[in-house]
């Protein structure tokens, strides 16, 4: 682990995320995605399908992953690149520091990469004496404010267009005080202008990959701004950095991925640019760096293999679970701890941290099931979340009063006759106290509803009751 | 079993016997639901039965209690062993009925087979009126406004979507009016509610705000729980609007006090 994750405490980072008025703000402007996925979707008759057909393809890389890398490595050094495999965070860190410092580099620019994030790889970088250059705009904005991205794929998404005029004003001296910066389009140019220098500057690009391809050795990203390209293209050395599970067998297959990837997470048919590398410069080739590394990472992925955990690997992150969550709408990114926020994040954070340390996140849902309805590789989010609940009830990490709370219910709940007699005496005594007015609006042991809800009384005599003195004894 | 024609001039088995699962909820809080889902399944020409019940597991499966809720969901199987269908007036519980007791056996053939034809028998009552026995239109009268909530699990679980809507349609001066972002959770999610007070706060203001904005007299959904959490926010934040089970109002059965709500008279 390299971020420090404070996902253990949720709960008061959901309480912070709730209280704090810009923030909440901020995300009240963030819901466009869900819009625009339905729009997408509903341009393309065959979108289910094609969930289909991306949730086979990457079923059947995953049984076959070692193959498939395999024979990754394979075409990379024969195009001319290098494989470097990463066992943890620690691990990839150091080779990319090595290659770094291997080549004296200064500057590293850096196309969005989540990979990056989650190894730490911006601290390692400064902590060896080499500038790290964030070139997608959101991720930019994001380490000028020394913070994590709020979303795997709009890192940005909780500050609004004035936070960041606010943040440009303080980084960017010399900035005219009277240039405005009211648009996003001017905030762009303002960053472009920026990033320019720093683009010509850097002697090593890194960018993560959304698909690496076996049959070619090819790695391909997606991008709307076109920094990826200027990242890969104008240093001396390429160095991509992606997780085992982003192997697919081949270029049709990463096509057809590509036909759900930016419908599912933007709306858009495409994204504005996609990026195919494969190996470094070629003799006679116009341009292109002229070393060529791949750092795959696995960081506890492989231990998913085979467990029912599996499925999450098939994730092509897109983001539209987050998007479509209500906890995630009315919370943010931030809140989740670590690195990956939202349904998928509450999965992946304890696979990779530890169910000590994540188990939280699987437990802060509705189970509304909206992520899986728009997950576009099909992943059952809730059904995956509720295993990690199974895990730590085994372990006895579940709090104490609602092991307790449950076990209480689960008594009366096994006893069918002891259940119809206690719970119709409960519902009696509770519609005396509840005197007429048909609902609490404060109840013991129920703090957690009445501090911000009304609670329903019951009526009186409870239904099964009722109906046995209406039809005769219950069978 | 004998073959009638019904109103609608289909052909079928006559007076199935259908054994109504009346859910925790429903059973302590609101009986009058039950009462609705018995008249609307009698008025289907159904035969309907109340076997002895207790809880289909689903909060014990949510907190990762599997082996509570198979001993509870082999106590429901059990239960309902004599019925052709098995009725719940809410998607939620449905949805623990139909798409989980099959998972919760699986690896284990000889309960996962009844498990399985368990479910095959078991239906959410809205979607089962109409898609099972065929209810075209109900004879109801409510002169207002409503919004009707789709609950997550009868939605996604069970595709109840359409099936509420048409039965509203055909209730005589009712108007129905859409919510903004219908599809999104009103924050209950169970033991979520109490767990996660806070956070289920705020999402069930927004679903408040947005159920304010749609200006209906009463919201409707198929789940008791949600509808208690809306009821909750929307009397705590002192908004008019009320809430009942769509049963209620479909059956003609809402002239009582709405979900929250004092009686005027004393105790029964």
């Amino acid at each position: 682990m390299s971020v420090v994750a404070t996902s253990a405490r949720f709960k008061e980072n959901a309480h912070e995320a709730l209280t704090d008025a810009r923030l909440q703000g901020a995300l009240a402007f963030a819901g466009n995605f869900v819009a625009r996925r339905a729009a997408a979707v509903a341009r393309l008759p065959e979108f289910e399908a094609l969930r289909d057909s991306a949730r086979a393809i990457k079923d059947h890389t995953l049984a076959h992953l070692d193959l498939y890398l395999e024979a990754y490595e394979r075409q990379v050094r024969a195009s001319g690149g290098q494989v470097h495999y990463a066992q943890d965070a620690d691990e990839a860190r150091r080779i990319i520091i090595d290659l770094c410092k291997s080549m004296e580099a200064k500057s590293v620019t850096k196309g969005k990469s989540m990979i990056a994030e989650e190894i730490g790889l911006n601290e390692a970088l400064e902590a060896a004496g080499i500038e790290p250059v964030e070139t997608d705009l959101g991720e930019y904005i994001i380490q000028l404010r020394g913070e994590g991205p709020s979303h795997i794929i709009a890192p940005a998404i909780h500050l609004t267009a004035k936070d960041v005029e606010r943040e440009f004003r303080k980084a960017h001296h010399g900035l005219p005080t009277d240039r405005s910066l009211a648009e996003p389009e001017q905030l762009l140019a303002e960053a472009r202008q920026i990033l320019r220098a720093k683009f010509l500057a850097a002697d090593v690009g890194v960018t993560g990959a959304n698909f690496l391809v076996a049959e070619t050795g090819t790695s391909i990203i997606v991008t709307n701004e076109g920094n990826g390209d200027l990242t890969q293209i104008l240093p001396e050395a390429h160095i991509v950095i992606a997780s085992i599970e982003k192997i697919v067998p081949t270029l049709e297959d990463a096509a057809q991925l590509l036909r759900v990837l930016p419908r599912s997470a933007t709306g858009q048919d495409a994204s504005v640019y996609t990026t195919l590398s494969t190996g470094p410069r070629r003799p006679g080739d116009p341009d292109g760096p002229r070393a060529y590394h791949v750092v795959i990472l696995d960081n506890g992925r492989s231990n998913m293999l085979g467990g029912e955990f599996q499925p999450m690997l098939r994730c092509i992150r897109c983001g539209a679970c987050m998007n479509h969550c209500p906890v995630y709408q009315a919370v943010g990114g931030h809140a989740y701890g670590w690195v990956y926020p939202g349904p998928m994040g509450a999965v992946l954070t304890p696979s990779l941290i530890g169910v000590t340390e994540g188990g939280q996140l699987p437990n802060a849902s509705t189970f509304c099931g909206r992520c899986e309805e728009v997950c576009p590789v099909r992943i059952p989010l809730p059904g995956m979340m509720r295993h990690w609940r199974e895990r730590e009830f085994e372990r006895r990490l579940s709090p104490a009063p609602m092991r307790y709370g449950l076990g209480f219910w689960a008594f009366f709940a096994a006893r069918p006759a002891l259940y119809r007699l206690a719970t119709d005496l409960a519902a009696r005594a509770m519609r005396l106290a509840g005197r007429g007015r048909g609902r609490f609006s404060w109840l013991p042991f129920a703090g957690g509803w009445t501090r911000y809800r009304d609670l329903a009384a019951p009526e009186g005599a409870t239904f099964q009751r009722q109906w046995r003195a209406r039809s005769g004894p219950v069978r | 079993m004998n073959t009638t024609a019904d109103a609608s001039g289909s052909t079928r088995n006559a007076q199935p016997r259908v054994g109504l699962f009346v859910t925790c909820l429903v059973d302590i809080i609101r009986p009058s639901v039950g009462f609705a889902a018995v008249k609307l399944l009698e008025d289907a020409g159904c035969k309907v039965v109340v076997p002895s019940q207790t809880c289909c597991g689903q909060p014990a499966y949510n907190a990762g209690d599997r082996a509570t809720a198979k001993r509870l969901a082999r106590q429901a199987i059990d239960a309902f062993e004599d019925c052709d269908y098995v009725v719940a007036p809410s998607g939620s519980c449905g949805g623990m009925l139909i798409k989980h007791y099959p998972d919760l056996f699986a690896g284990e053939p000889e309960l996962a087979e009844r498990a399985e034809r368990f479910a095959g028998k078991a239906h959410e009552l809205i979607s089962f009126l109409v898609d099972v026995m065929g209810v075209k239109k109900v004879a109801a009268r409510y002169d207002g406004t409503v919004a009707y909530h789709d609950s997550c699990a009868g939605l996604r679980e069970l595709g109840v979507k359409a099936q509420p809507r048409r039965l509203l349609a055909g209730v005589e001066g009712l108007t129905l009016v859409e919510l903004k972002d219908a599809e999104t959770c009103c924050g209950f999610g169970g033991l979520f509610a109490t767990k996660y007070g806070e956070l289920s706060n705020a999402i069930v203001a927004r679903k408040a705000d947005d159920i304010r904005g749609a200006k209906p007299d009463i919201v409707l959904a198929g789940d008791l729980g949600c509808l208690m959490n809306m009821a909750g926010k929307l009397s705590r934040a002192g908004s008019p609007v009320k809430a009942r089970h769509v049963a209620e109002i479909l059956a003609g059965m809402a002239d009582g006090p709405a979900i929250g709500e004092g009686k005027p008279e004393a105790a029964r």
